[in-house]
């Protein structure tokens, strides 16, 4: 492993980026968008430490460290959420949720 | 630069997978297998904890927790409704155009420098992580873990089922 670029990574990042976002725009399955969200995060991880190992600092990683914390934080109420909507609405298709009122 | 490649396009595979499945079981699954191939990667740029922690939070934790939820709900197809008749080639021009444009941006303009071939022992080893959380960010490291408790509670309050004949 001499020296890749870190070109490269960023660009592997970009990529799992945009396939993220392209879940969330045409999957309506919610689960499938956290799914995408989570991927779009994971992209974000691969930069910085690529970043990190790049400049030899560690603060990339710490970085990651915490974005994971904040992931898990995430998918805990997001997934608590989609549990109460399909209870009011029997169904999580997106589509189907336009409505606030529970 | 072999390893490299060979990676790089498990992991796209995998993402496409992730999106374009019909069931949600699958797309979970395509997911756990991209989330370890992004392990490996970070093994090679030396950041082992970082890689063991993504196998065991993002990996394990994470993605237990929504196929326990795909399967709860038993919603693993849904019904076909109503076909989108523009959004999705208009989506994924964008996304063409996001991808481009991240591309140019980040390689072409300004992402100097290789990958360390060589890090030092103790590079992104637990110990040096930790010296680092508990002197430097160590204000960060106590928020997420106020964080962790809100996100506990709240996943708690909003999943409770409500007893009957309960006001509110």
């Amino acid at each position: 492993m001499e020296g890749i670029p870190v070109n490269y990574y960023v660009a592997l990042s970009a990529i799992l980026f945009t396939i993220g976002a392209l879940g969330v725009l045409i999957r309506r399955n919610a689960l499938v968008i956290f799914m995408s969200i989570e991927l779009m995060l994971n992209a974000a991880n691969l930069a910085l430490v690529a970043f990190s190992s790049a400049n030899n600092q560690l603060d990339g990683q710490i970085f990651v460290f915490f974005i994971m914390t904040v992931a898990a934080a995430e998918v805990a109420v997001g997934l608590a959420l989609i549990v109460a909507v399909f209870r009011t609405k029997k169904s999580i298709d997106v589509d189907q949720v336009n409505v606030l009122k529970g | 630069m072999t390893v490299f490649i060979i990676l790089a396009l498990v992991a796209i595979a995998t993402a496409l997978g992730m999106l374009l499945s019909r069931n949600a079981v699958y797309s979970a699954l395509f997911l756990v297998l991209n989330f370890a191939t992004v392990a490996v990667f970070y093994l090679l740029l030396g950041a082992p904890f970082i890689a063991i922690t993504q196998v065991t939070v993002y990996a394990g934790a994470i993605m237990v927790l929504f196929l326990f939820v795909i399967m709860l709900l038993g919603t693993e197809e849904l019904p076909e409704s109503d076909k989108l008749p523009w959004q999705r080639p208009v989506a994924i021009g964008l996304a063409v155009v996001l991808m481009v444009e991240g591309i140019y941006l980040m390689v072409f303009q300004k992402a100097p420098g290789l990958i360390n071939a060589a890090p030092t022992e103790d590079f992104g080893s637990p110990q040096a992580i930790g010296d680092m959380l508990f002197t430097d960010y160590l204000l960060p490291f106590e928020a997420t873990s106020i964080l962790l408790l809100v996100a506990m509670v709240g996943a708690i309050v909003l999943t409770v089922k409500k007893k009957k004949g309960e006001q509110n």
